[in-house]
């Protein structure tokens, strides 16, 4: 399937800003799951200070604000063709070890809770048993915006039953790994069927099993993603695959606007 | 059981050594009253440097003198010629080893460390894998511990491969002693140290960013002047003739690290950086830090800046490591070790953690990351309550601690009120690694002050002596 993406990321300041730096993992790279056929990164307001691929194979840029600017906007817009291989990415790439996503971190901490919801997986085979695990959170995580924000942990949103794409994605990685599954996080976009403009963009989680390799689910659409997801960045948790994460000086007041839309 | 230790200068029934005959020819010619005036002309010319040392845990006197011996210690051109050759070799695989660790990780596929042992290391930076720094040098500056027992006896103590300190003190050791004795240099023929600033930055340029054309700029990034080695941050800077600056000195400019000036921002390409691994980077560590640069960690995987040390050189100087370096360097080096470990028991592991535990009274425990003699228990001198105490930490905390033998540390004599007196010390060299490793020939030579006392760390009472390598 081939996937027209765009995604605005507009920051605004009520007071001039003396300096913020913005990291930026918005360039998808190719695989099994699919091939970019043309992508653009444009920066307004910013100047791009570093480009790299960093400890997860991620394409990461790092950008300045200009002095007494007031105003970013961030456009990644391109192609990507998708295949459905009904979810399995593959085998392990990279010089990150495998033992790395095996760790839990400080978003995806087991407490008592997800030990439990662990647990509550019942017998089969491993990707029987993933598949459980993603169909259980979907029931006792309600998908609910608002209810939780980026700093949310695993425990905490599963606790509270309720949380968005991230928190899913999050309960998913630590509760694979109290089962011995390495897992990761993956961010990225979804086309859903019946519109245009997409209110965020997603994210979803992958265990590594043994013989497959990586394979993607996605609790918070109870299925292993298809030729509708498109990767962007992959790491242990949100922090490590954020799409734009930044620190800056200076006491203005932030205002966020993000627009993004997937169509065919 | 009565230790006898290695004396240096005149073993137990034996004359003087022949490294130390000139010396000792000098010695008897002297009038004790004027070389007791000299160690008091020693101590103002410290005062007057102001080279102090904050100690941990002192109250009063945030920072005080650490107190030095007249009295040098001696090596030989064949000594010393060992210990660099077995220093080289060590500091190979330690180089070779980070590599390894921040890429295909042979050594744990291989099986001869412990995956566990990497895994569950904070020291080990994920930030850090697929990096190659210039030349493939990770630890550029190193310090490494050497005791010896023996005649040929040589042991290595640690590795510090992230930020050793005390450079300062060898060459202001040396500084001194050719102020006061320079008719001593004149008659005994003892190699330079003075240009180790000049060797540091000519280190530190060659391993400049590849892609970077003309001189590079360096820089020192101190933590500030609360931190303990802020004499030695700023005396280096000074020595090697560059900018010593603070992280809110620095930000991110035009694709480079870059340090405020008079005239703006100015580039830096190799940062000499004596501030810890977590500090160093807000956006990609610790987020509180104010003593790092944001966004440095971006510019140094894009290539654009050096950082020396490499952050996450500390997983090869871990002392849980440590126990494995004959193996390490085997694996990198396909040969044996040159300078022998000190046997080490690893905590981790329950039967050794039985014996640790019933043999207290003869070891030495160290927690795995302390540093400075802090944390430790030395078996011999403790108390049986000081023990009991030290066993349960150990039990609760296992992984935490290695053991090793209480070894009988040569001594040097030091100058006291009656004349000569034995003490034990050890050596500290100091490495520096770019296209090539160069080692300058002495180094610090820490003394234990107290009559039998093992601890030389400076926190713990320890003084220092100038370090000679003959030139013969």
């Amino acid at each position: 399937m081939r996937l027209k993406i765009s995604h605005r990321t507009e920051y605004s300041y009520d007071a001039p800003l003396q300096y913020a730096l913005q990291r930026l993992r918005l360039v998808p790279r190719g695989g099994k799951t699919q091939t970019v056929h043309s992508w653009s990164l444009k920066v307004e307001g910013a100047t791009e200070e570093a480009r790299f691929v960093d400890h997860f194979e991620n394409d990461t840029r790092l950008v300045s604000m200009a002095d007494d600017s007031t105003r970013i906007s961030i456009d990644a817009w391109g192609e990507v063709e998708t295949f459905d291989t009904a979810g399995v990415f593959g085998e392990h790439r990279g010089f990150a070890p495998l033992w790395l996503f095996e760790h839990e971190t400080d978003l995806t901490t087991p407490g008592e809770g997800i030990r439990e919801l662990a647990h509550s997986v019942g017998q089969g085979s491993e990707l029987d048993r993933l598949h459980q695990l993603m169909h259980i959170i979907g029931v006792r995580v309600a998908y609910t915006i608002g209810a939780t924000h980026a700093g949310t942990t695993a425990e905490q949103a599963l606790t509270q039953g309720s949380g968005v794409c991230q928190d899913h994605a999050h309960v998913f990685a630590a509760a694979a790994r109290v089962l011995g599954f390495p897992a990761r996080y993956v961010s990225g976009y979804l086309m859903l069927n019946d519109t245009v403009d997409q209110a965020a963009s997603h994210a979803w989680a992958e265990a590594h099993v043994p013989g497959l390799g990586w394979v993607a689910f996605d609790p918070s659409n109870g299925i292993s993603p298809d030729e509708r997801y498109v990767r962007m960045a992959v790491g242990r948790d949100y922090r490590d695959a954020m799409p734009v994460s930044g620190i800056r000086l200076g006491w203005a007041e932030e205002q966020l606007a993000v627009a993004i839309t997937v169509e065919q | 059981m009565r230790l006898v230790a290695f004396d240096e200068m005149q073993p137990e029934k034996s004359g003087i050594r022949h490294s130390y005959s000139a010396y000792d020819r000098w010695w008897q010619q002297q009038d004790p009253a004027r070389l007791s005036e000299k160690m008091r002309d020693a101590e103002r010319v410290f005062r007057k440097t102001g080279i102090t040392f904050a100690v941990y845990g002192e109250e009063e006197a945030a920072e005080r003198l650490i107190p030095f011996d007249i009295v040098p210690r001696i090596l030989s051109g064949a000594e010393w010629r060992r210990l660099t050759q077995g220093i080289e070799q060590r500091v190979q695989a330690l180089n070779a080893f980070l590599d390894d660790i921040y890429h295909r990780q042979e050594i744990l596929r291989a099986g001869r460390i412990p995956k566990r042992l990497i895994a569950d290391n904070d020291a080990f930076l994920p930030e850090m894998i697929g990096v190659r720094p210039p030349a493939g040098v990770y630890t550029h500056i190193i310090g490494t511990d050497i005791v010896r027992t023996g005649e040929n006896e040589f042991f290595v103590l640690e590795d510090n491969a992230r930020t050793p300190s005390g450079v300062s003190y060898m060459l202001e050791n040396r500084e001194t002693m050719m102020q006061l004795f320079p008719e001593l240099f004149q008659k005994i023929r003892v190699r330079p140290v003075e240009n180790y600033p000049q060797l540091l930055r000519q280190s530190l340029a060659a391993v400049r960013p590849e892609n970077l054309r003309g001189t590079p700029t360096i820089a020192v990034l101190t933590p500030g002047s609360y931190n303990s080695a802020y004499f030695e941050h700023a005396f280096l800077a000074d020595q090697m003739g560059v900018e010593l600056v603070e992280g809110h000195d620095l930000r991110v400019v035009d694709g480079h690290v870059a340090m405020r000036t008079t005239e703006g921002y100015k580039q830096i390409d190799v940062l000499y950086r004596r501030v810890d691994d977590s500090f160093l980077d807000p956006l990609t560590f610790r987020p509180d830090s104010a003593l790092g640069v944001p966004g440095i960690m971006d510019v140094y995987r894009a290539g654009n800046i050096t950082i020396a040390n490499a952050p996450g050189t500390g997983i090869a100087d871990d002392k849980a490591i440590y126990s494995y370096m004959p193996d390490i360097i085997e694996f990198y080096t396909g040969r044996k070790a040159i300078l022998q470990n000190i046997q080490t028991f690893r905590c981790s592991e329950p039967d050794t953690l039985k014996y640790v535990q019933e043999n207290l009274k003869d070891l030495v425990v160290k927690e795995v990351h302390g540093s400075g003699g802090y944390g430790m228990l030395v078996g011999p001198t403790a108390t049986k309550k000081e023990r009991e105490t030290f066993s349960k930490k150990l039990a609760a905390n296992p992984s935490n601690y290695i053991a090793q033998p209480t070894l009988s540390l040569s001594t040097c004599p030091i100058m006291t009120e009656a004349g000569l007196s034995p003490r034990h010390v050890d050596l500290r060299p100091f490495v520096l690694v770019s296209d090539k490793i160069q080692i300058v020939p002495g180094g610090l030579t820490r003394v234990a002050l107290k009559e039998g006392s093992l601890v030389v760390n400076s926190s713990q009472g320890g003084g220092t002596k100038d370090t000679w390598v003959l030139d013969d």
